[in-house]
């Protein structure tokens, strides 16, 4: 550093960090450096390395440097210094907590305000007028802000942007809404830079390019970086049960002692599962195996908020020993004393595991402590896998998404509520986002034909269009009313609709009276899931056995059931797919028998088994096994590709088997393997040269099978609503809105319909097919398993099920059959009436 | 990116119908929707929505511009395959009271195509008050024929009714999974048909909405299936 150069710490800065025997850690300095030098900058850092005191250090003493504010005097308002945006409303409530400390041992006069969709009408309208110097706030609410020129006034000063757990947001279609933000921002406040945290990614190059603006032709642009290093090498294990080791199935029943054991062990443990009704299942077991009255709770998004508040309270003053809890809390709020994360099955992803990890012990020089528990065979495999990443320091974070075309759709329409663009001006700043450099301009026209008027070749709508073209090239909102209609769609979280769970008195008790109003609130549940529940059914919610008393509007009632075991089993919350990474990790491990070692006995003996029997799949082949069973006729594969490019697959498949006159009857699918099962004997068709398992996997089912498919594919119509929403084409269902106005409403099916009928290459559908092929349906990686495996397909006739193929073969009956029509099920529920009647 | 494939869906229309009586007389009911009445020659459609999607673009909702070409294709198969010698429009036929004024001049071209040789009926709606802009046909509030009257919004205790305005829907659940149809929904003495318009969402038939006309599941429906109909009593269905 130049010796003449004031010191970056001013001194109050530097006493405070005395007073509390603190000093300042070097990449807080570095920090503190790019700011001098006005560079944006990626923070890597793993938790508890002071990531975001280190984010708002630069902000903090730029503000602590500024003349102090005349009351009354001219010019005295200022706008928003620095913007900080997270994904999570929670976390910046938290942050601006966090904050007070600093700002008021320093002894700083700084306004410090959050801005969420929680924030009272008024207090928003009073920050537009009054200005925060810090201001606290989500990727909607800087969209929001955007489309208003009262806002986009607000934020025309801004000096920095800190935006919070980056590897997390740049992932999803919020992501996209907040680049193009980002790039909206930076032409009303040029000399703004960004600071991103991140947790430790794969590619750190695409969230620096991301930070910054790119522009055309020049070679890729880069926010400087600084990396801390991460602390302690992780204590990971893999939980070695004496007890027998499931073949299949995720509830990891088999190890509940051992769990219990382990957390009555710790001071405190978070235990992650990966869905929720892996949560309420081994929260429940958890509960019956607690015999010292351990203070256990449950945390996942479906739960009431205040439920969840209260949990993270507890959790926070130290009173609890573990919470059981899902993706809901990967990120965010610092617990600071969790000793212990125990992972329940499978880790899915490297880095997915590292961030889980890192919630244990906030201090970087002591080393987290995890346990991994598989609930089954291939589990372990997994589990494996991934501790070999962790140990050779591999991430597996995804790669960075392309932009959204419909996410643009919402943006360009919001940049029009604010004010007259012109088209050349707003596809620069579209493409200085590093998602949306590859933008093509006749993309980008067809996106503002769409928000204009549709965007279709009918040109029936020009008279209504929405945005009107004025004589200077640039274009206007036609009609006010439009913006309010912008400003109730924004966002990109499309929800499934959902209902409301409330606790009531049972029925069933010989009350006479009415099922009673005032109940507790429970949290909110899938609108499909309480469609499949009839009156006196019982399942697992909120950590308890609750019996379907019945509907009240947008309300399911329950009350407490006694029954030992919920007669519905679950119902599913996320699942991720396993990654491309520890798959390839898995096939290796299979492939070669020497690495069995590592794993324990009960798995070791499958495997050889396996070998005996059938032949282990290889690395880059594919192993598909054939061999009756009772009167059907079953085929297995093993791509460990993850469900969803199976289930697309399986769809695909089928289709192709039904046309060669092997009538399939359906298949089931889960991360590993593929089973499909029917009528016609494979073996016998293959022998007589009817079928050949390279044409029935080679790449061309990606042409015109696929596109039958997705005609009538409910995922792709569930995409395309998702996508048909963002864009504005339908309006959100806001929740309180009449049900029975649902006629007078359109069906977003419907429309798909008839786009693909008429328009096939309408910008929503080019968006929807995006989606899908990375989304539900991941096209693209079931298209990456078709060109490797050409040419490497090893097939295997049996007599019998091989140990490989039992545990998909298990998911028969659990898992819902695909492959069955809407019109067979309608047959098939029209044929068990006659059978009502003829007994 | 791949393009999509625009496919002619190719639709068996046979007119094979579903018999069933209402009031003592015998109607059937089509997979497309609409009801045949053979002894009067007549086929009944219901809520054609016309204009569905330049009512909402108005709005500044710019749904695709097809849904009247797609509802009149699918109401020239039917009228194709059943040769009716009258056509009664049960209401809502127009998604709002300017949609005749809107109808295109060829989509208007080929209602009037329709339209010839046959006695045409446009029964009122709610989003059609008023009587079509410049299109043939007698216009009316309701109509009776035979032992059956004919109107858009049903009429509590009514017997003899073939009505529409509700676009009846209904869900039934099996393996875990469900389906959900427009259909036709009838307690002998009262028939309400799905709407034909093809943009045009559905109440399911549980939906409070329904108890003044059939109380207490003591009708059947009709599910719309691809070349059939699935009839369910409606204690074998769940709701929304």
């Amino acid at each position: 550093m130049d010796a003449a150069a004031p010191p970056l710490l001013p001194e109050r800065f530097s006493r405070w960090f005395e007073s509390r025997g603190w000093s300042p850690r070097a990449h807080q300095l570095e920090l503190l450096e790019t700011a001098r030098s006005r560079r944006s900058v990626l923070l890597i850092a793993p938790t508890g390395a002071g990531k975001t005191l280190a984010g708002f250090l630069p902000s903090l003493v730029a503000l602590s440097e500024r003349p102090r504010r005349k009351p009354g005097a001219a010019g005295s308002q200022r706008g928003v210094h620095t913007l900080y945006i997270s994904p999570l409303k929670a976390l910046a409530v938290d942050i601006a907590r966090n904050l007070e400390a600093p700002v008021a041992g320093i002894g700083l006069d700084i306004r410090i305000e959050t801005r969420t969709g929680d924030t009272p009408a008024h207090k928003r309208q009073r920050q537009k007028q009054v200005p925060p110097d810090i201001l606290l706030t989500t990727p909607e609410q800087i969209a929001l802000l955007l489309s208003d020129a009262q806002g986009r006034e607000m934020l025309a000063g801004v000096d920095t942007v800190i935006l919070d757990e980056l590897h997390a947001l740049v992932t999803s279609k919020r992501g996209d809404l907040l680049a193009l933000g980002l790039a909206a921002l930076r032409r009303i406040a040029p000399s703004l830079r960004t600071i991103g945290l991140s947790a430790t990614v794969a590619e750190p190059d695409d969230l620096r390019a991301w930070l910054v603006p790119q522009s055309e032709g020049a070679a890729r642009a880069l926010a400087d970086v600084v990396t801390v290093a991460g602390g302690a090498e992780p204590d990971i294990t893999i939980l070695d049960s004496d007890e027998r080791l499931p073949w299949s199935g995720h509830s990891a029943r088999h190890a509940v002692p051992d769990i219990y054991r382990i957390i009555s062990q710790h001071r405190t443990s978070l235990v992650f599962v990966n869905t929720r009704s892996q949560a309420e299942m081994l929260f429940q077991a958890l509960w019956h195996a607690n015999e010292d009255n351990l203070p256990i709770a449950l945390h996942h998004g479906s739960l009431d908020v205040g439920q969840r508040r209260k949990v993270e309270a507890a959790m926070a003053s130290g009173s609890l020993r573990a919470i059981v809890c899902t993706s809901s809390l990967d990120l965010g709020i610092d617990w600071g004393d969790v000793d212990l994360v125990i992972n329940v099955g499978a880790p899915k992803g490297a880095s997915r595991l590292a961030q889980r990890i890192g919630r244990a012990n906030h201090r970087m020089d002591e080393p987290s402590r995890a346990i991994l528990v598989p609930a089954n065979r291939f589990e372990v495999l997994e589990c494996k896998a991934a501790l070999d990443a962790s140990r050779a320091g591999r991430q597996d974070t995804p790669p960075l998404r392309k932009g959204a075309l419909d996410v643009l759709a919402q943006h360009v329409l919001g940049c029009a509520c604010a004010g007259p663009f012109d088209p050349l001006e707003l596809f620069d700043e579209v493409r200085s986002a590093e998602s949306y450099r590859d933008l093509a301009w006749e993309r980008f026209e067809q996106v503002v034909d769409f928000v204009a008027t549709g965007g279709y070749a009918l040109r029936t709508y020009d008279r209504y269009a929405r945005l009107k073209r004025q004589p200077d090239g640039c274009f206007r909102l036609s009609h006010p009313r439009i913006a309010q209609q912008y400003r109730l769609n924004v966002g990109t979280i499309v929800e499934a609709p959902m209902l409301k769970v409330r606790l009531v008195r049972s029925k069933s008790e010989g009350r006479r009276t009415p099922i009673g109003r005032g109940g507790r609130m429970l949290g909110e549940m899938e609108e499909w899931f309480v469609e499949q529940l009839a009156l006196g059914d019982t399942f697992l919610f909120a950590g308890e056995i609750l019996r379907f008393e019945g509907l009240r509007e947008n309300e399911a009632y329950v009350s407490r059931a006694r029954a030992e075991a919920p007669k519905i089993p679950s119902y599913q919350g996320g699942k991720f797919p396993l990654s491309t990474y520890l798959a390839a990790g898995v096939r290796a491990m299979l492939a070669d028998p020497a690495s069995w070692q590592a794993l324990p006995h009960q798995v070791r003996e499958w495997l050889e088994i396996q070998k005996l029997r059938s032949a282990l799949p290889q690395p880059d082949g594919l192993l598909v096994e054939t061999f009756p069973r009772s009167d059907k006729h079953y085929l297995v594969c093993y791509p460990f590709e993850g469900r969803l490019a199976h289930q697309t697959l399986g769809m695909l498949l089928t289709r192709r088997l039904e046309r060669l006159g092997a009538h399939p009857m359906g298949f089931v699918a889960n991360d590993y393997a593929l089973a499909v099962w029917g009528l016609g004997d494979l073996d016998a068709l293959i022998a007589r040269g009817q079928l050949s398992l390279e044409e029935l996997f080679d790449e061309d089912m990606l042409g015109d099978d696929l596109d039958a498919w997705l005609a009538e594919s409910s995922l792709m119509k569930r995409t395309f609503r998702t996508c048909a929403v963002i864009a504005g084409l339908i309006e959100r269902r806001h929740p309180g809105q009449e049900k029975s106005g649902r006629q007078v409403t359109v069906s977003a099916d419907l429309i798909y319909d008839v786009l693909r009928r008429h328009e096939p290459d309408h910008i929503l559908l080019q968006a929807t097919f995006a989606d899908a092929a990375t989304g539900l349906l991941d096209i693209s990686r079931l298209g990456e398993l078709l060109a490797r495996i050409r040419g490497r397909i090893a097939h295997t006739p049996l007599a019998r099920v091989s140990p490989l193929a039992v545990p998909v073969m298990l998911e028969i009956g659990k898992e819902p059959v695909f492959g069955e029509a809407q019109e067979a099920l309608l047959a098939g529920a029209a044929g068990d009436l006659v059978k009502e009647a003829m007994e | 990116m791949r393009p999509f494939l625009a496919r002619k869906e190719v639709r068996r229309f046979a007119p094979v119908c579903h018999d069933i009586s209402i009031a003592g007389e015998i109607v059937g009911l089509h997979d497309s929707g609409a009801m045949w009445w053979p002894d009067e020659n007549t086929l009944v459609v219901a809520d054609l929505h016309f204009e569905k999607g330049s009512s909402f673009a108005r709005k500044g909702l710019m749904l695709p511009p097809y849904d009247t070409a797609a509802t009149l294709e699918k109401l020239a198969e039917a009228i194709d395959a059943f040769q009716p010698t009258r056509v009664i429009a049960l209401g809502d036929s127009f998604h709002d009271g300017e949609g005749s004024d809107r109808l295109p001049a060829s989509y208007r071209a080929m209602l009037t195509t329709l339209q010839l040789g046959r006695e045409w009926i446009w029964v009122t709606g709610n989003h059609d008050p008023i009587a079509p802009v410049g299109l043939c046909g007698e216009t009316v509030d309701e109509v009776a024929l035979g032992g059956l009257v004919f109107r858009h919004e049903p009429h509590e205790g009514a017997v003899g009714e073939i009505a529409g305005h509700l676009h009846p829907a209904a869900r039934i659940r099996r393996y875990g999974r469900s389906v959900r149809r427009p259909c036709f929904a009838t307690d002998g003495t009262r028939l309400v048909l799905p709407a034909f318009g093809v943009f045009t969402g559905g109440l399911n038939v549980l939906d409070g909405a329904w108890g003044p006309y059939f109380p207490a599941r003591e009708f059947s429906v009709f599910m719309l299936g691809d070349g059939r109909l699935y009839p369910f009593t409606a204690t074998r269905l769940v709701s929304d």
